[in-house]
């Protein structure tokens, strides 16, 4: 039977990754991150997860023991935020490209400096040439859910990535919420066990894994067959997405999800936890003000959902991208690809681009109606001149 | 009112960012104690403060450079000692502290401890050891006892922990001692003749975390004071090999090192430099 309690993010999370039978985890402490590793210790310590807990000495150290234990075939899964995260970076590479599927709960917190233990999406994003599926997720609910579906995308033959579920430090891994933990008996049915073939590091079956390409034999084809994989994840989240609807009754929407899009002008698209807040302030506009505006939901970055994003944002006069996170001297991350997948097209809607919520600053319900109006009145604009935003900088 | 001014001063306030006061240290902490004693030592050595610079990397510990009022720096989780190291060799007349906890310096930061050590880079190193990650809220470290509780070894952590004397010694330390917090006054002559020795000096400070550590263990504030003043026994010239913590056995305080060797910058100068040109700098 589901159980319902009042959860954390962080606990959500790793009650997904118990419910996934995870069978080593690799950790090491950082702020915002830490009560997933405490959960899973007690996990393992009280018998409740038959995994190996391993407190290494640091975030680089969690990556390569969980590479190491992933390619002997074991089930793996990690936690970082921050600098941890960033200090994986390497070999966040090695996983990828050894096509371990390790995941990891990605909790956001800001790079410093100044050093600050609230959440923005820098660090996460920062990890977007690493080849790893990233889902970004709104609630303690979904975090948890998506724990245990990233396993089964990323183990599917077809795509064999590692996968990284994000979701903001502080305002989603600390806060409490009612989370349905899922049944076990429904978790297994919905995930076998992790049974891979192309790497398994097994003395019966010898095999030598990351070798030297120094004739330039196959280097490309190696990186082409990452680039395959992740074209065919969009597909395989979807479809995990359907199955897991069937057997729990809650569906995501794959890698976008949209709101009152149907006859829409104008559109908020972000991610994560402000989604929620673009929400009340769409509903609101919708309701008291008559006002055609809709909301998307970016919920995988990586692979970046271009078809989808086109689809649904054709025909719109305007589009504002919130978010929080800069790519220092360009734009928001997400903002720089959607300007990219929607380039050429005499349907595309005018973009805008806000900087907002960094370094964990609140994102308030009226600024984000001050950015719908304002969306709204801009979306005739023969051009948006100065799209790249900076809403929130004091002293200006 | 002058003498309400004096009666609200402290005798490091110069020492001190007040303006950084109250710190985050929680009550029954023994980093303050530490870090006074490394203040006390630093201005009765005399040396001179305006070349004095304090690098701290991260954790409760972590937070001293920024409460001195000296050049200090925070660096990254486990980098402060390779900062020092740079600023130590960029500026080979600056007096380089490095005040930090046991789990930047020895888990995340452990392989440049050893490095620095083996080079001899002429750095003071202040080491708090409170026996786990106070900051995030106490979890297993490289220094938690074998059988201690933490956060994430609830029923008792099934590793050794790191004999942190042994380990400076192995690796090339030129002065090596430890004290507990309670043993102020013997920390205090230490970590001032660290100061005034050249070379790579390291003293480790035992310290309570009561509301992490002591907690977890059934230790309440006072009792950790108690087994500090009867279960050590202080024993100088002890050998590195029998320094492991055990309480129950008894643990052994005082300097265990204190010799010479040329230093990272007077070997790099007699092995890499032109004589010319040092003798020129000598003139200058």
């Amino acid at each position: 039977m589901e159980k319902r309690k009042m959860l954390t993010g962080n606990y959500a999370a790793a009650h997904g990754a118990r419910l996934a039978r995870v069978e080593v985890v690799p950790v090491y402490p950082i702020t915002p991150q830490t009560h997933i590793m405490e959960k899973m210790a007690a996990f393992v310590e009280s018998g409740e997860l038959d995994a190996e807990f391993v407190p290494v000495e640091s975030e680089h150290s969690a990556m390569a023991v969980a590479i190491a234990a992933q390619a002997t075939g074991a089930r793996t899964f990690t936690a970082s935020s921050a600098q941890g995260l960033v200090y994986m970076h390497e070999n966040l590479f090695v996983a990828s490209g050894l096509r371990l599927p390790v995941v990891m709960a990605m909790v956001n917190r800001t790079i410093g400096p100044p050093t600050t233990i609230c959440p923005d999406l820098g660090d996460s994003l920062d990890q977007r040439d690493t080849g790893w599926i990233q889902i970004y997720t709104e609630s303690a609910q979904e975090a948890h859910d998506m724990i245990i579906q990233a396993y089964r995308v990323g183990e599917d033959e077809r795509v064999l990535l590692p996968v990284g579920i994000c979701f903001e430090g502080m305002i989603i891994s600390h806060y409490m919420e009612p989370v349905e933990i899922l049944d076990q008996e429904k978790v297994d049915l919905f995930l076998p066990p992790y049974r891979p073939e192309h790497v398994i590091l097994d003395p019966d079956r010898p095999m030598s894994v990351h070798q030297l390409v120094l004739d330039d034999s196959y280097y490309t084809e190696y990186r082409y067959q990452q680039q395959v994989a992740m074209e065919a994840a969009k597909g395989v989240i979807r479809e995990v997405d359907e199955v897991f609807g069937e057997a729990f009754g809650r569906r995501y929407g794959g890698l976008i999800s949209t709101e009152m899009m149907e006859d829409a002008e104008v559109a908020l698209l972000t991610l994560g936890s402000m989604a929620s807040t673009a929400r009340a302030v769409v509903n609101q506009l919708r309701k008291d003000e008559g006002i055609p505006i809709g909301l998307v939901k970016l919920r995988v970055f990586r692979p970046f959902p271009d078809a989808e994003l086109r689809e649904s944002l054709s025909n719109l006069k305007a589009v504002a991208v919130l978010e929080r996170d800069v790519s220092i001297g360009a734009g928001g991350a997400v903002y720089l690809e959607l300007a990219h997948c929607l380039r050429k097209r005499h349907d595309s809607p005018l973009l805008t681009n806000y900087i907002i919520g960094l370094g964990g600053r609140d994102v308030t319900f009226e600024e984000i109606k001050d950015i719908a109006l304002n969306l709204f009145e801009e979306r005739d604009a023969e051009v948006m001149t100065n799209p790249i935003r900076w809403y929130q900088v004091r002293g200006l | 009112m002058n003498q309400h001014k004096k009666q609200q001063s402290h005798p490091l306030d110069g020492l001190l960012r007040t303006d950084r006061i109250p710190h985050i240290w929680c009550p029954g902490c023994g980093i303050g104690t530490a870090f006074s004693s490394c203040l006390i030592a630093m201005k009765e050595s005399g040396i001179d403060l305006k070349k004095t610079v304090m690098v701290s990397g991260i954790g409760c510990s972590g937070r001293g450079a920024g409460y001195a009022n000296l050049d200090s720096y925070h660096t990254t989780h486990g980098r402060a000692i390779p900062f020092a190291t740079g600023m130590k060799l960029a500026n080979p007349e600056l007096n380089v502290v490095v005040f930090s906890g046991d789990g930047d310096l020895f888990a995340i930061g452990g392989n440049h401890f050893i490095h620095a050590a083996r080079r001899n880079v002429d750095l003071t190193i202040v080491c708090v050891n409170n026996f786990n990650y106070g900051m995030t809220g106490g979890q297993v470290a490289a220094t938690t006892p074998l059988g201690a509780k933490t956060t994430t070894t609830p029923v008792g952590n099934p590793e050794p922990a790191f004999n942190l004397p042994l380990l400076a010694y192995a690796s090339g330390a030129t002065y090596v001692a430890r004290w507990t917090i309670l043993h102020t006054r013997d920390l205090t002559d230490c970590i001032e003749e660290a100061f005034l020795r050249r070379g790579f000096s390291f003293i480790e400070v035992l310290a309570p975390c009561p509301v992490n550590y002591g907690r977890r263990n059934k230790e309440k504030p006072l009792d950790t004071l108690r087994i500090y003043q009867e279960q050590t026994i202080i024993k100088n010239d002890a050998h590195p090999s029998e320094l492991d913590i055990d309480f129950n056995r008894g643990v052994i305080l005082g300097k265990f090192v204190d010799v010479e060797r040329p230093t990272c910058s007077e070997r790099y100068d007699d092995t890499c430099r032109p004589k010319e040109l040092l003798e020129e700098e000598k003139a200058a």
